[in-house]
Formats: C-alpha cells, sequence, structure tokens
C-alpha cells in the first residue's frame, strides 16, 4: 500500500519533464558557475571542466534541490566543492588554517595616504584578487561579482555568518593593501 | 559606538547587512567622528572603485554549447550541410514543435506553479501561527466547521473527523492561495498544528508528494478532484499518517462509487454531467456532505512508510 500511494519524497517535477526544469532552473546560471571556478581556479581549462562536472552533478542530484529556493546558490556550492576537490587533488589548495581569524582585519584603515584611487584597472584588480588565498577569493567573488547576501554566502561555503563577515573585510583589506602597494611600486 | 567597532561593521555597513539600530548607530558616529567619516569615505570609494574594476567571468559560447549536448538537450548541433538538409530539419522541427510543444509547455508550467503554491503554502502556515490567526472558525465538530465555509468559498471543502486517529479538528480558516479563496482546515497532532489547504482541481488525481520546505514537512497531491496541500512541522511519517487518513482510507470505496465523486466538488460534478453518467443527480448540490463514508468499512491502515 505505502509503496502504491507514496511516491519517494522528492519534487515532483524532478520526475515530470526533469530535464526541461533542470535547464531552466540552473542552466541560466552557467555564467555565475563558471566565473566562480575561473577565480577559484585561476585557469580557463580548469574551470571549463568544473562547469562542466558542476553541472553534470547538479543534473544528477537535482532530486534535492528544492523548488523556490534559489537555484544559484545551490549551482555554485556545488562548483565550489568541485574546486575545492580540484584543487585538493592538484596538490593547490593553500592549507586551510593559513588565515588567521582572529587577528583584527588591519590594511588602509590604518594608513589610508596610500589609496590611490585613480591608478587602480581592471588588470591590476585582477592579478591582485587571483594572489589572494582561495579563502578570501571565494567571499570576494561571491560577495563583489554574484552579490550576494552574507547569509547565502554562508550557506554556500559552509561556513558561519561571522566567518563570513570577517573573511569578508579581511579579504578586502587584504586586496586593497595589495594594489596600493603595487601601485606605489610601479611609481619607484 | 567606538571607532573600534566602526572598523569592525564597516564592511556589514556597506554591504547592508547590519540591523537597522546598529546601522544608525554607526551612522551616527560617523557623524560625530571626522576621523572615522574620511577613513569611512575613502575606504567606500577605494572599495567602489575595485568592484567596479574586478571582471566577470563569462562562460564561453563552446562551453555552454557543450553543456548543452551532454546533458542531452534537444539543441541542434553544427550546421546542415545542404539546402536540402536544412529544409528537412525545417520540417523536422516544425513537426517536432507542433507535436511536442503543447506537451512541453504543459509539464514546463506545472513544475514552476508547484514551486509558487508550495512557497505561499508554506508562507500560509507561517503566517498562520506567527498572526495568531490560525482558525476563524475555532471547532473540533465538522459539522460546525464545513457549514462555515458555505457562501464563503465556491465548493464545499471535504471535511473529515480524524479525532479517532489522532488528529483532532482545530477548525477553519478562509486563506488565499495560487490566487483563489481556498479552505484552511486545522488539526493538531500532540502539540503540532497541521494545515490542510483544499481547493477544487481540474487535473486528474495526482499521487502524493512530500517535500520538505524551510523545515516544514508539505504533502500534496489531487484526490477526488481536490487540490491538497498538507503542511506542518510535525515528522514526516506522521504527516503522511494524516494524508492517507484524511484521503486515502476511503479511497477504494470513493474509486467505485460515481455518486460519491460527483458530491465532492463542482468540477467533479460538472464533469461527470459532461460524460452523461446515469448516476449523477444534476441537482444535487455540491454541498452535500462529502462523506457518505462507512468507518466500519475502512481499508486497514497502510504500513507506515519509509521516509
Amino acid at each position: 500500500m505505502s509503496e502504491k500511494v507514496w511516491n519517494k519524497p522528492t519534487p515532483e517535477h524532478v520526475r515530470k519533464g526533469e530535464r526541461e526544469v533542470f535547464e531552466r532552473t540552473v542552466l541560466p546560471y552557467v555564467n555565475a558557475a563558471y566565473n566562480l571556478a575561473r577565480w577559484l581556479t585561476r585557469r580557463e581549462e580548469d574551470a571549463e571542466d568544473i562547469v562542466q562536472e558542476s553541472l553534470l552533478r547538479a543534473m544528477r542530484s537535482f532530486g534535492t534541490f528544492i523548488p523556490g529556493r534559489d537555484a544559484r546558490a545551490w549551482l555554485l556550492a556545488i562548483v565550489r566543492n568541485c574546486c575545492r576537490t580540484r584543487l585538493r587533488r592538484k596538490g593547490l589548495e593553500e592549507p586551510a588554517d593559513q588565515l588567521d581569524e582572529t587577528v583584527p582585519a588591519t590594511g588602509l584603515w590604518s594608513n589610508p595616504e596610500t589609496v590611490l584611487i585613480e591608478n587602480i584597472n581592471s588588470q591590476l584588480v585582477r592579478r591582485a584578487v587571483e594572489e589572494l588565498p582561495l579563502e578570501y577569493r571565494e567571499v570576494l567573488v561571491l560577495r563583489e561579482l554574484e552579490e550576494l547576501s552574507y547569509k547565502e554566502i554562508a550557506q554556500i561555503l559552509d561556513i558561519p555568518l561571522g566567518t563570513v563577515m570577517s573573511r569578508l573585510s579581511r579579504g578586502r583589506r587584504e586586496l586593497h593593501g595589495r594594489l596600493c602597494n603595487v601601485i606605489q611600486e610601479g611609481r619607484k | 559606538m567606538s571607532c573600534d567597532r566602526i572598523q569592525d561593521s564597516l564592511d556589514a555597513y556597506l554591504d547592508r547587512e547590519l540591523d537597522v539600530l546598529s546601522a544608525r548607530d554607526f551612522e551616527r558616529h560617523l557623524n560625530d567622528c571626522d576621523a572615522c567619516r574620511v577613513a569611512f569615505e575613502r575606504y567606500r570609494d577605494l572599495q567602489a572603485s575595485v568592484k567596479t574594476q574586478l571582471p566577470y567571468f563569462q562562460a564561453p559560447e563552446s562551453l555552454v554549447r557543450k553543456i548543452r549536448t551532454q546533458l542531452g538537450s534537444s539543441e541542434r548541433r553544427g550546421e546542415p550541410s545542404t539546402i536540402a538538409w536544412r529544409a528537412w530539419a525545417v520540417a523536422a522541427s516544425l513537426v517536432i514543435c507542433l507535436a511536442f510543444g503543447t506537451l512541453l509547455f504543459r509539464s514546463a508550467l506545472r513544475p514552476s506553479s508547484t514551486e509558487l503554491i508550495a512557497d505561499q503554502v508554506v508562507s500560509s502556515h507561517i503566517r498562520s501561527l506567527m498572526a495568531n490567526h490560525l482558525v476563524d472558525v475555532p471547532s473540533s465538530d465538522q459539522h460546525t466547521v464545513k457549514p462555515w465555509f458555505n457562501g464563503k468559498l465556491d465548493f464545499a471543502p471535504p471535511i473529515r473527523d480524524l479525532s479517532p486517529e489522532g488528529f483532532p479538528l482545530i477548525g477553519g480558516r478562509l486563506d488565499y492561495v495560487d490566487a483563489r479563496a481556498v479552505a484552511a482546515l486545522v488539526y493538531k497532532r500532540r502539540q503540532h498544528p497541521i494545515n490542510l489547504f483544499l481547493w477544487p482541481a481540474s487535473d486528474v488525481d495526482s499521487k502524493p508528494s512530500a517535500l520538505v520546505i524551510r523545515g516544514y514537512h508539505v504533502i500534496h497531491g489531487i484526490q477526488s478532484h481536490t487540490a491538497y496541500w498538507a503542511i506542518s512541522d510535525l515528522n514526516a511519517d506522521e504527516l503522511k499518517q494524516f494524508v492517507q487518513d484524511f484521503f486515502y482510507q476511503s479511497r477504494e470505496r470513493s474509486d467505485r462509487s460515481a455518486d460519491y465523486t460527483t458530491r465532492t466538488t463542482v468540477h467533479s460534478n460538472f464533469i461527470a454531467a459532461k460524460r452523461g453518467n446515469a448516476h449523477n443527480h444534476g441537482s444535487q448540490s455540491p454541498q452535500m456532505p462529502v462523506r457518505p463514508l462507512i468507518r466500519e468499512s475502512r481499508l486497514p491502515l497502510p504500513a507506515p512508510c519509509a521516509a
């Protein structure tokens, strides 16, 4: 009886026209997936592989996706995990304890005379962000480019909200500091 | 707020992630403290400038195409080489469009409306608990609750006394879901309220599907032309039990009896009339009691389902 009446607790849409629904809900975020993968792996080919892998994974586990939830955040979490796995496999992942979350964020706030906004350009910013530790890069991309809320970022990265906040402000200040150093050195 | 705290909440303030009170404190401090204000403005401008210079990498076209192929999408790959081929492709896609267009469209529409309804149902449930507006008609008597809906809805919702099964009726409420007025019946299991939303459905019956949304268990389906959505913080098994008791206990009987179906909803009445169903008495009010069911003949309770 139970088998006859009850379906597995999966959303109805997964069974009916699964692929169409998947393409409609998840596929629009291929760019977001690629952008994140590109920033995290820093390589075009890696990013492409990761996006393909992530979308296949997403398709396979689409049953766990709750309708009404943010498909972009859901996909980005998968992308991020794929990136982590790949970097780990390649031995490229920086150790997680590299960042000391307890030290207060410093940086430009304390020496604002180094601010050189007019010298900032896309090339510099891109290089500086790519040189940041992975933990900073992921919060920065999710916040500045995807404009996700702290809460959504916390869910994607599976870290507490407070950590998102501190990583983001540390990451930004670290980035600002590096930019200023680069610009100052260029002037010498 | 001190100068140190300003530094700490700077980013949260810029990202509009501070709560209202803290944001006000933040602004008040900036008004009072010149040093912080200058530093804040500089940081804000720098941050904005960095943000605008941060490139967003677009996925290459080739990648998107590869993914579509991978997912088995029906997108055309490559150019047909001859005009004949091209004509054939056009003709074929026209035929396919005509043949499957409607089907695809319908199957594509359904989930999105399911998602939408799911969200509304969960919100309604939460609101009913939050605003202390669980019921409009508080009564454990189905014969009080049912007539209360007269004149408020364009259908008579089925109501069952499930207190023997351990789901006492608390009352009923008018609610608004999927752009229509619906009946919300409230039952209880121990301390867990269950909202059961009901409205007429023109679709054929569909098996119950279980979802978990924002921590609430939701079961929905269509039975005897009534769309139902049950939601509660109750565990999944007991909610399933509830739906089972409400709808499926007398499934066999309702399937056999044309009379029963014609009485349940306006829609079924209409459908039966169109079919020229001999059992259908067109003059019968759709508001007849929905449950001419004999308790003694109830089917044995189903085994609890594996979640």
